[in-house]
C-alpha cells in the first residue's frame, strides 16, 4: 500500500473514515466492537454529533470518551443516555424495529454479503474455531440496513463461505426477501481498498468506490471471486485534516486510557 | 433465604458434578473468583452456559471441568481467541467438548423464558443463518394467529447461576448496576444461585427502579472484594486490560496453561491468595 502512504494516511485510516462518512447525523446505530465502533464514534465526533450508538451489552446513546476495548466497558455505561439489560436490547430495541443501521465487522464475507464468524473448515471438525455469532445474525436481519467493515483479502472475501453465520443476500436476487428477513440487508461493505455495494437486481457485491492510490487490479487480487467493477467507479474522497486528526486523537486517548493499543484481531464482545 | 457464606462453602454445597452452571457477566461483573473456586474443588462434567464465555470459561474448559458449552460468542474481548476453548473444540483437549451454539438474541431470550417458567423462547431470529443446521435446538414454529414463521429454542434453566455484584445488605439483598447483561434473568431462571459481592453494607440505598435481587430469591451471597478481577465492578474497580492481553500467550500452550493454573489457582487457597501470587508473578515478568 506504498502508494496510499505517500498521501499521509494509512489504508486502515481511509477505511475507517470512509465507513464513518456513511453514518448520517441522527441515525440510530447498533454498533459492533472493533472497526465498526471506531468508525461510528469517529462519525459522532465529526459530522454526526447526534448519531445514537447502541451496544448489545445494554448502553443506549453511548458517548464514550475513548474507544471501548470490550463491548461492556464502563465508559459506555457512564456516558449512555440509559443502560438496559441485554434481553431488552435484543427484544425491544432491535427486534422492535428501532435500529436504522447495524454496523458489523466480519471474519469472512461472500459475493452476496453473507457473513461468517463461526468456523473455517467444517463445523464438526473445524480448522479454525472463530468466536461465533454474537449479536450479528439478528442485527444483520433486523436493522433497517447494514454496513460491514473489514479488510479485503482473498481469505476474507471468498466465493463460498464455509458457514453462513449472518445473512446478507443469501443466494442473491430476492432470496433474502423470500426468506422473510425484514431489514434491507447490507448496503455497503467498506474495506481498506474501496467500497462494495450490492447490485440492485442480482445483489452481487460490486466495486463502486476505490480508495485513492489503489488500483482495480489490487482489489480484484484481494477478492476470492471474479469481482464486478461498476462502470461508474468513484474514487474515495481523501480524508480531510480535521477528520484524520480526530481519528488519531481518539486512538491516542484510547491507548493512554487502556494502557495498551487496540487489538486488531477478533473483535471484542464479552 | 439467602445464606451469607464463604465462597468455598457455597460452591461445595450448591454446585455438583454434572450440573448445568451459568456464570454470567457481560464484560462487567464476571464472577472470576467463583470460577476459580469451581476449578479448585475439581468439579467435573459440567454443562457450562454463558452468552460470552471468556477467560474464566477458557480456564474451566482447559482444566477439564466442562463436558458441554452452551454459548453465543466465545473470545478474549479486544484480544482474540480463547486458546483453551479452541483446543477443546479443534483437538478435543483435555477431552471432547460438546457445543450448543446460539446467537446472543437466542440466548438472551432463552434466559428470559427460563426466568418466566416457559419451556421455550420465541423470537424473530436465525433466519438465513446456518446455525439451525448445526444446532437441533433451534427450530421454527408457526404463529397461531398470523402464520408467521418464528424461531423457538429451549429455555435455559441452569441448576446453578453464579454472578458477581457490587453490594449486598446484611439480609442478603443484592444490588448491581452498570452493564447488567443477562444476570437478573440468569439468576431467576436457575434452581440455585450464588452471588459474590464487593462488600456487605447496612443499607443498599437503592433507588426504586434499581436492579435489586431480593434475598429470598438467592441461595448464597458471598463477600469477595475484587471477585470479578480481571473484569471490573463499576464504582469499585477498573477492568485490567493488561491481564486479558497477558492471558493470550499463557493459554496458547497446554504446558504453560497447566503450570499457570497450578501456581495461581490450585496452589492458592482463595481469591485473595490468587491475587497475591498473581502480583508476584506479574512483578517477575516485568
Amino acid at each position: 500500500m506504498s502508494s496510499t502512504e505517500t498521501l499521509d494516511f494509512t489504508a486502515t485510516e481511509i477505511m475507517t473514515v470512509a465507513a464513518s462518512r456513511l453514518l448520517k447525523d441522527g441515525t440510530v446505530c447498533f454498533v459492533g466492537i472493533g472497526l465498526p465502533s471506531t468508525a461510528a464514534n469517529l462519525a459522532r465526533l465529526t459530522h454526526a454529533p447526534e448519531v445514537v450508538l447502541i451496544y448489545e451489552s445494554g448502553p443506549i446513546g453511548a458517548k464514550p470518551t475513548v474507544l471501548p476495548l470490550s463491548i461492556g466497558d464502563g465508559d459506555l455505561a457512564l456516558t449512555a443516555d440509559t443502560v438496559v439489560g441485554t434481553p431488552e436490547i435484543f427484544r425491544y430495541w432491535l427486534q422492535g424495529g428501532r435500529i436504522d443501521v447495524g454496523f458489523l465487522g466480519a471474519a469472512q464475507v461472500d459475493r452476496f454479503a453473507n457473513i461468517n464468524t463461526t468456523i473455517i473448515g467444517s463445523y464438526d471438525a473445524p480448522k479454525v474455531r472463530l468466536p461465533g455469532a454474537g449479536g450479528a445474525p439478528e442485527i444483520a436481519s433486523q436493522a433497517k440496513e447494514v454496513f460491514i467493515v473489514l479488510k479485503q483479502s482473498p481469505k476474507a472475501f471468498v466465493a463460498k463461505l464455509p458457514f453462513v453465520t449472518s445473512a446478507g443476500y443469501l443466494d442473491g436476487g430476492d432470496a433474502r426477501a423470500r426468506a422473510g428477513i425484514p431489514g434491507a440487508g447490507p448496503t455497503a461493505v467498506i474495506t481498506d481498498l474501496g467500497i462494495l455495494t450490492p447490485d440492485p437486481v442480482t445483489r452481487e457485491l460490486t466495486l463502486t468506490g476505490i480508495h485513492p492510490g489503489v488500483t482495480v487490479e489490487q482489489v480484484k487480487a484481494a477478492t476470492g471471486w471474479d469481482l464486478k467493477i461498476s462502470p461508474d467507479l468513484k474514487t474515495t474522497e481523501i480524508p480531510d485534516a480535521g477528520t484524520l486528526a480526530a481519528l488519531r486523537d481518539l486512538h491516542a486517548r484510547t491507548a493512554a486510557a487502556h494502557g495498551i493499543s487496540q487489538g486488531q484481531a477478533g473483535g471484542g464482545e464479552g | 433465604m439467602a445464606n451469607l457464606s464463604s465462597l468455598r462453602e457455597a460452591v461445595r454445597d450448591l454446585i455438583h458434578d454434572g450440573d448445568t452452571v451459568a456464570l454470567e457477566g457481560f464484560t462487567h461483573l464476571i464472577p472470576h473468583a467463583a470460577g476459580h473456586e469451581i476449578i479448585r474443588q475439581g468439579r467435573r462434567d459440567l454443562t457450562l452456559v454463558r452468552m460470552t464465555p471468556d477467560l474464566i470459561y477458557d480456564q474451566l474448559i482447559g482444566m477439564g471441568c466442562a463436558a458441554k458449552l452452551i454459548f453465543s460468542w466465545g473470545g478474549n474481548p479486544g484480544v482474540g481467541s480463547l486458546h483453551r476453548f479452541r483446543d477443546a473444540v479443534e483437538q478435543s483437549w483435555p477431552h471432547r467438548l460438546e457445543i450448543e451454539e446460539h446467537s446472543h438474541a437466542g440466548m438472551a431470550n432463552a434466559y428470559v423464558a427460563g426466568a418466566s417458567n416457559l419451556p421455550f423462547a420465541l423470537l424473530r431470529g436465525y433466519t438465513g443463518s446456518d446455525l439451525p443446521k448445526v444446532n437441533p435446538n433451534i427450530r421454527f414454529i408457526e404463529c397461531p394467529f398470523t402464520g408467521e414463521k418464528l424461531a423457538a429454542i429451549p429455555s435455559v434453566r441452569p441448576d446453578v447461576t453464579v454472578i458477581h455484584a457490587q453490594k449486598a445488605d446484611r439480609r442478603g439483598n443484592v444490588l448491581l448496576w452498570g452493564i447488567l447483561g443477562v444476570q437478573k434473568e440468569a439468576v431467576l431462571a436457575a434452581k440455585r444461585s450464588i452471588v459474590t459481592v464487593e462488600e456487605i453494607v447496612d443499607d443498599l440505598e437503592a433507588p426504586p427502579n434499581a436492579c435489586v435481587l431480593p434475598y429470598w430469591a438467592l441461595s448464597a451471597v458471598c463477600p469477595v472484594p475484587g471477585g470479578a478481577y480481571p473484569s471490573y465492578a463499576q464504582g469499585y474497580s477498573e477492568r485490567d486490560n493488561r491481564f486479558y492481553k497477558a492471558w493470550d500467550p499463557i493459554a496458547r500452550s497446554r504446558e504453560d496453561f497447566r503450570a499457570w493454573m497450578q501456581r495461581h489457582v490450585l496452589d492458592t487457597d482463595d481469591f485473595a491468595g490468587f491475587r497475591r501470587v498473581l502480583a508476584e508473578s506479574m512483578k517477575e515478568a516485568a
